[in-house]
């Protein structure tokens, strides 16, 4: 009688992979929809955009180095990669940007390094930096929310947008930031910023219909959406709660001091947690276990690091959102912080 | 699908508290294919393998001889170092040869086995119990252990009375019945139907150990267990062991983890648990100890538990040691298993056949189809997710451990602790990458040990050479002291002896007076040096006579010119 040999244990969980990477897409769907209901059809181009030539360029790559295809593209982490970036760009920027930020995110940014699990850096957040210093005018430029205009942009007018760089009426992204469509403008973060700036007081700054709302125009629901999908990650446990309560409680903590020392200089803790990329970043971006620190103490370090960054870029920094430049700086201190947070072992009692 | 436990949650004289184990898995527990069923006894064997080796420690060696009629419980190897197990037979029968057979071990190695048949009579050998074991010696008792062959029964096998006589202070002895392994349902089994049997055992491990406490684990998916040992508890009024009832969580069952969720005590790192004065034995164990005490019965037979869905009759069954598996599976109706597992599905080991024999560490016997436990995909990158830092109840890193272990930096995995690693196996089953943690962990911990023990080896080969070295250099500074003392006695002897002296200055005066006549013949004449022509020609001559004279020597036989060198000197 032939009998298998295998070594203990021989019973596995039933979930893959795949199945995990899958639940984050599925979890990412509330935030996308928020954003699509806010900003329209340029949403799902970008989105479309970045995983078609993230799954492209993965594909090509693997070819290229001559490793098995099917395995590395059922895992669904270069889907995650275009999803997470195509939902970080500006709806209306060129569609050479999606697609030269996600093929660069994929390569360079994972597939350099080894591919899936090998990558220090977040390769969706080192495509969108890439592209904020490369390209800041087509960064910048957000969409107005469509609740906003008096007559909404349409399917045809953005896919013109996107692809040949004008509307049907020549309209390009800058034109269209003063006009009659005032189809696109800052983003709440970048106007204040800017309004600060040039000497204005918070609330003149925040006097303007894109920051009504407890949190920005539309960007409430959207940072909303996401973080509803994110508790959903949380509990599923494919993202530690560690990371985002690290991280939101840090933007918490120095949102609040500061408005309180200055609240005419300062955004509020609320402004601050529901705008902008906060809850996609701490939740979605910010937890990619790959590249996040792995101890329990190094987690909430990493998040806290992260939250204080962001606070920091925002506040103090030259760009009017920090979660990229966060989150790359936290990657490369989680080794660091993974060596500094060994826990305890059994055994090991009070003993450093 | 517990139902309430009509049993308080904790007690009988009460222990203050439980621990939570950190980490843990939860498998599904699948003991409801076997449990239901009380414990059945196999028809006999035709033929017993009873392997000398069926523990830790060396094996016993055998006493028997091929062709002797052995009796049922009599000893047919012996442990020789103290340190192992002795083995019995399991049945009255005749010994038919002592030779190599399949051990029930990782390995699939032989060894030293004795083939026993049964002659259908089990004819016990004569054999009395200690019926007053609650007030005999210690001393007795634990002879009786050893005596018996027994060992930890939980799958272990650890030689119980070895462990016994440890000789730590101890303050509290725990009876492990969490049995937290999937599948396995043998020590629910026990505790059901001989609960009784296992509170006497543990009140004698007790009074051997000299400890005033007694804690009983066991989880509470077993309520029918646990009902029946506080039955048994209250019948023997015993008042120093209190039950627990913890909750099911794989491995609380694990000696470390186990203590931890009584105690509130962590065994430090790479020392046993009688340091912090706690000793563990399994509750089959425990049994078994009042079986060899109470009856005088050694060890001849255990229960192990038949399962997996490849198993049409799955159950418990009271099995002789020895019992090939294939005998156990025909029993149980086994058919379209893929494996066969002793143990349970997170620390079981594969057999490679079914001639393999039951031993005292074979709790389960466990054969799964192909649906039922498939083979693991192939393993896919980390993506260090940390699921195995939640899941591991030693408090490890494995992501870590198992990127320095494929690596090969062995120094950083043993910074994190490597070797507190137990191999429950809880990282690699919530692992969504597939990766064969344990397995990896496995190869660093053998690859560390060979190069610790190469290490030993060279550093035990250099300190021999240097201890050589230091002896061989005092030996020659002292042979030096011995001759410089003996010279200095001698001289002062002299000193002190004016004969002597005066002897010796009379020989140096007689060897003055001789020395001109013993130099003359070397010295030239004294009319060749007056004339420097004729002592040339007189140096050539000379010269010439004695290069013939060599040739001649040259010639001659070489036992002539031995025998030349032998002669006395002038």
């Amino acid at each position: 009688m032939s009998l298998a040999y295998a070594p203990s244990p021989h019973k596995s969980k039933a979930e893959n992979l795949g199945a995990f990477m899958r639940q984050v897409v599925w979890a990412a769907v509330p935030g996308a929809v928020a954003l699509f209901w806010a900003f329209g059809w340029g949403v799902v181009f970008q989105v479309w955009m970045c995983c078609f030539t993230a799954i492209a360029t993965e594909a090509l790559v693997l070819a290229l180095r001559r490793r098995p295809i099917r395995p590395a593209l059922t895992d669904c982490t270069a889907l995650v990669t275009g999803v997470l970036l195509g939902l970080a760009l500006p709806p209306y920027a060129p569609w050479w940007c999606a697609v030269f930020g996600s093929g660069f995110a994929i390569l360079f940014g994972k597939q350099v390094y080894g591919g899936m699990g090998f990558n220090p850096f977040n390769p969706a957040m080192l495509g969108y930096v890439l592209l904020l210093v490369s390209f800041p005018v087509q960064m910048t430029i957000w969409a107005t929310p469509l609740d906003l205009v008096q007559r909404p942009m349409g399917l045809w007018d953005g896919l013109s947008l996107v692809w040949l760089g004008e509307t049907t009426n020549h309209e390009t992204l800058v034109s269209l930031h003063s006009g009659i469509d005032a189809w696109t403008s800052a983003s709440p973060l970048d106007h204040v910023k800017t309004q600060l700036g040039q000497g204005y007081s918070l609330s003149e700054a925040l006097d303007t219909p894109i920051a009504r709302g407890f949190s920005g125009f539309s960007w409430e629901w959207v940072n909303l959406a996401f973080g509803l999908g994110g508790l959903y990650l949380c509990v599923r446990k494919i993202a530690d709660w560690r990371i985002p309560a690290g991280m939101l409680a840090a933007l918490f903590v120095l949102a609040s001091g500061f408005s309180l020392t200055d609240s005419d200089r300062y955004t509020g803790p609320i402004f601050q947690l529901f705008n902008g990329a906060t809850m996609l970043g701490a939740f979605f971006i910010a937890t990619d276990p790959v590249t996040a620190a792995t101890t329990p103490r190094g987690r909430w370090l990493f998040g806290i690091g992260i939250g204080v960054l962001v606070y920091v870029i925002r506040t103090f920094g030259g760009y009017p959102d920090g979660m990229a430049f966060a989150v790359l700086l936290m990657n490369l201190a989680a080794p660091t912080l993974d060596y500094l947070t060994i826990p305890t072992a059994y055994g090991h009692g009070e003993e450093p | 699908m517990s139902p309430a436990a009509p049993t308080p949650n904790l007690g009988y004289g009460g222990i203050s508290r439980l621990w939570t184990m950190p980490g843990g898995v939860h498998p599904p527990e699948q003991k409801d294919q076997s449990n239901s069923t009380p414990i059945q006894s196999l028809p006999l064997p035709r033929r017993l393998y009873i392997p000398m080796d069926q523990h830790a420690g060396a094996p016993a060696l055998p006493v028997v001889s091929a062709g002797e009629r052995v009796l049922k419980g009599q000893l047919i190897g012996r442990d020789a170092t103290g340190r192992g197990g002795n083995v019995h037979a399991s049945t009255s029968g005749t010994v038919q040869a002592i030779t190599e057979h399949t051990l029930c071990h990782p390995s699939g190695l032989t060894g030293t086995s004795v083939i026993l048949e049964p002659d259908g009579e089990e004819c016990w050998f004569a054999h009395a119990g200690i019926p007053d074991y609650l007030a005999a010696a210690p001393e007795a008792l634990l002879e009786r252990v050893r005596e018996a062959g027994i060992v930890g029964l939980g799958g272990a096998g650890f030689p119980t009375a070895a462990k016994l006589a440890q000789g730590n202070a101890l303050h509290t002895l725990i009876l492990n019945g969490a049995e937290c392994e999937p599948y396995i349902s043998c020590d629910d089994r026990l505790m059901r139907e001989r609960a009784a049997e296992v509170v006497e055992g543990g009140r004698i491990l007790m009074r051997i150990l000299g400890v005033e406490r007694c804690l009983i684990g066991v989880e509470d998916n077993k309520p029918e267990a646990i009902e029946a040992l506080w039955t048994a508890l209250r019948a023997s009024g015993e008042e120093r062991m209190h039950l627990a009832t913890l909750p099911t969580r794989y491995p609380s069952g694990g000696q470390k983890q186990l203590i931890y969720i009584l105690t509130g005590q962590e065994v430090p790192s790479g020392k046993r648990s009688s340091t912090i004065g706690v000793l563990m034995h399994n509750v089959m164990t425990a049994a078994a100890v009042y079986r060899a005490v109470a009856r005088g019965e050694p060890l001849v037979s255990r229960i192990v538990t038949v399962t997996g869905a490849g198993i049409g009759l799955p159950g418990n069954y009271e099995v002789l040691l020895g019992t090939p598996m294939a005998d156990l599976l025909n029993a149980s109706n086994a058919h379209g298993f893929h494996k066969l597992i002793v143990g349970g599905p997170m620390m079981g080991f594969t057999l490679r056949d079914a001639k393999t024999p039951v031993t005292k560490i074979a709790n389960c016997l466990l054969a799964p189809t192909m649906a039922e436990l498939p083979p693991p995909p192939n393993a896919k990158p980390c993506i260090r997710c940390g699921l195995c830092v939640d899941a591991c109840p030693a408090k490890l890193l494995p992501q870590q451990l198992f990127w320095f272990a494929r690596a090969g930096e062995d120094h950083k995995a043993v910074k994190h602790h490597l070797f507190d690693c137990i191999e429950c196996g809880a990282c690699a089953y919530v692992c969504p990458s597939d990766i064969p943690l344990v397995s990896y962990y496995r190869v660093a911990k053998d690859r560390i040990r060979a190069e610790r023990e190469a290490k030993r080896q060279a550093e035990h080969a250099r300190r021999r050479f240097e201890a050589r070295e230091a002896r061989l250099a005092r030996e020659a500074a002292e042979k030096a002291e011995r001759l410089k003392r003996a010279t200095e006695a001698r001289r002062a002897e002299l000193a002190a002896n004016p004969e002597a002296q005066a002897a010796i200055a009379a020989a140096l005066a007689r060897s003055q007076a001789a020395e001109p006549a013993a130099v003359e013949p070397v010295a030239a004449p004294p009319e060749a040096a007056a004339d420097p022509a004729a002592a040339r020609k007189a140096e050539i001559a000379a010269a010439i006579a004695r290069a013939k004279a060599r040739k001649t020597q040259g010639a001659v036989p070489a036992e002539t010119s031995d025998s030349h060198k032998d002669e006395p000197a002038p």
